[in-house]
């Protein structure tokens, strides 16, 4: 079996003019969220002796997140790298991955592709959807729990209104939560093996996916204006002397909140 | 805007048939883009909804309403309502209307990749400007807001709760269309093996209340205060994720970026910190006041007022004060 983790990037965040995200610095991490799926991934490669493939599509230093992965114990990554990405929409990255996985389980079956619940910058969670979509995988979200016995994956999770219990038959597309599991530390051994592990890098032409289908000319939406809030103005702090909990309420009757 | 615009909206409701309060909001944005296209997809056969559900629906706008059965598929499976609702598109389908859950984006996700349509979720609220239906969003961590349009023929938006008022606009109920859905295999894959779905409690639903008081790990596990603030306030009762994983309350209960994104009129936070992923779910809320010990409380940032003082007399004496007022 072959688990995939789709990493991500996470840094300071703001729309340029061009209404694409901009992050500053090159201080990139791996999402906080896919260390949950990176944990989620060698657990169960370690119980069905499996191998750990970290996914990533982004810039130069999306690597940063591919090689997070490795240090904390999967085996090798790959990395899609083209300057024709920029700007592409969760439905040109849905498409961009499942290639990749596609390409990856030319190589040996794919049995989970396994990834984080949302990207802490866009929140959108809605690339593992498009992706299980995409691969035609049944999907299991937002997984509390996840167990892979039988050739079958079994998943716990919480919605708004309700608990499920779902299962599917291998391979399946999973999202765990960050309550899935505590992702383990990189040991100093993982750090100096990570160095030894392969990535591979591919690009559009790789996948033979068609520049003009992804990046922000594909894009299937525009963000037309963006700017930051104002800032909350007329703030007040106030130290309690015995009388805050009547300021309180003074403050909520002086803005009809009550 | 063309004159043959048809509008597709999807009708959340509980396992027992109950409409949830969001759709009605939903319906009212759907008439002012077009022709409202109820959907209700339901297992088994496409039975309508009940009788009061379906009047409500029509007093609220729709003209159509269309049942799709499921058949052996569960009905809750997002790949199912995704090609339930991938099934209605037309081609004077103009936009897909659905709450903004964590389940309803994958919907719309799907819906994407099964329509070719442009989606955009966590949408605020929804203006037309000329032909193009614009989408206000609050992003990274309602530190930003921007206004976004789809580039495609069909929009998909998931909208969050108060995104419009809601009233009765006539009556007459609408026209009830049945559709049995022929499922894909992908997405007939999944099994639900068991579900259990919360009793509704006798409070607003977090998500959609307009007060909200949350309590964090300052509370030491007593939400007593919070409650009774909460109560004469007629507002929800949040927490942060240490308090939901301590056990103090239920993890419904969670306010964030992994929980739920609340943008109340008034938000209260009593022993909460402010930590940015608990930011994340808060900031868009309207006035926010925060209780804490701790005058260097990161939340204090971005109170309007902000109270440094111990929650276990500071609630307790403005719910007295509240009350003694409301007489
Ligand atoms: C990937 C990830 C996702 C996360 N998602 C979320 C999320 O969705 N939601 C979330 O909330 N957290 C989330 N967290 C956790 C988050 O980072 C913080 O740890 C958490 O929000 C802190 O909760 P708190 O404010 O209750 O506790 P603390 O940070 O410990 O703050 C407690 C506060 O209470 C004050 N206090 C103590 N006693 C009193 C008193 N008697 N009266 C008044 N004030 C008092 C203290 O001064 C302190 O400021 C996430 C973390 C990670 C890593
Ligand atoms: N560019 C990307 N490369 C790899 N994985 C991604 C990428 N974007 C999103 N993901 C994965 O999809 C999950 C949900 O992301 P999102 O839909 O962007 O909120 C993340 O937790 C990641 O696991």
């Amino acid at each position: 079996m072959c688990v995939k983790h789709v990493p991500d990037l996470m840094a300071d965040r703001r729309l340029g003019p061009d209404g694409r995200v901009e992050r500053d610095g090159g201080d990139g991490t791996l999402n906080e969220l896919d260390e949950n799926a990176v944990e989620a991934a060698l657990v169960i490669a370690e119980e069905h002796d499996a191998e750990v493939v970290a996914l990533t599509m982004g810039p130069d230093d999306a690597e940063d997140a591919v090689r997070r992965a490795l240090q904390m114990g999967a085996d090798q990554g790959v990395h899609v790298l083209d300057d024709a990405l920029a700007g592409t929409d969760v439905f040109g990255t849905a498409r961009v991955l499942a290639a990749a996985v596609r390409s990856i389980a030319a190589d040996g079956p794919v049995d989970l592709v396994i990834t984080g619940m949302a990207s802490l910058d866009a929140l959108t969670s809605m690339l593992p959807a498009a992706l299980a979509a995409e691969l035609g995988l049944p999907q299991l979200t937002l997984a509390v729990d996840v167990q892979v016995a039988g050739g079958a994956v079994q998943v716990r999770r919480d919605l708004d209104h309700a608990t499920e219990v779902l299962r599917a038959p291998l391979p399946a597309l999973v999202s765990v939560t960050d309550q899935a599991n505590e992702p383990r530390y990189p040991a100093f051994a993982g750090i100096m093996a990570a160095r030894k592990k392969p990535v591979r890098t591919l690009d559009l032409g790789d996948l033979g996916i068609d520049p003009a289908a992804v990046g922000a000319a594909g894009a299937r939406t525009r963000v037309l204006t963006a700017e930051p809030r104002p800032p909350r103005t007329d703030r007040v702090l106030i130290t309690d002397e015995g009388d805050a909990g009547v300021r309180l309420a003074d403050f909520l009757a002086e803005h009809k909140l009550v | 805007m063309t004159t043959q615009a048809d509008v597709l909206v999807l009708l959340d409701h509980a396992d027992d048939q109950t409409l949830r309060p969001q759709s009605l909001e939903l319906l009212a944005l759907g008439r002012g883009i077009g022709t409202v296209h109820a959907v209700w997809v339901v297992g088994g056969e496409p039975v309508a909804p009940p009788a009061d559900v379906l009047t409500q629906v029509g007093e609220h706008g729709a003209a159509v309403l269309h049942a799709v059965g499921t058949g052996d598929a569960h009905p809750r499976l997002t790949p199912v309502v995704a090609e339930a609702l991938a099934g209605l598109v037309t081609p004077s389908t103009r936009a897909v209307l659905l709450g903004s859950s964590f389940e309803n984006k994958e919907v719309a996700a799907r819906l994407g990749v099964l329509t070719g349509a442009g989606v955009m979720v966590d949408v605020a609220s929804v203006e037309l400007d000329g032909d193009a239906l614009v989408a206000h969003k609050q992003v990274f961590a309602a530190t930003w807001t921007s206004r976004c349009t789809a580039v495609t023929p069909v929009t998909v938006l998931a909208v969050k709760p108060h995104a419009v008022e809601t009233e009765p606009v006539g009556s007459g109920t609408p026209d009830v269309v049945r559709h049995e859905l022929d499922l894909s295999a992908a997405a007939a894959g999944v099994e639900v093996v068991e579900r259990t779905e919360r009793a509704p409690s006798d409070r607003p639903d977090l998500g959609a209340a307009q007060v909200v008081v949350v309590g964090g790990r300052g509370t030491e596990g007593d939400f007593g205060p919070l409650v009774e603030l909460a109560d004469v306030l007629g507002g929800a009762v949040g927490a942060t994720r240490v308090a939901t994983d301590e056990g103090w309350i239920d993890k419904d209960a969670q306010i964030g970026q992994t929980g739920v994104t609340v943008s109340p009129r008034l938000y209260i936070g009593a022993g909460v910190s402010g930590a940015v992923h608990h930011r994340g779910g808060m900031q868009a809320s309207g006035v926010i006041v925060a209780v804490n010990t701790d005058a260097d409380a990161p939340i204090f940032e971005i109170a309007d007022l902000g109270i440094v003082g111990d929650l276990r007399t500071v609630l307790p004496q403005a719910t007295q004060e509240l009350r003694r007022r409301r007489g």
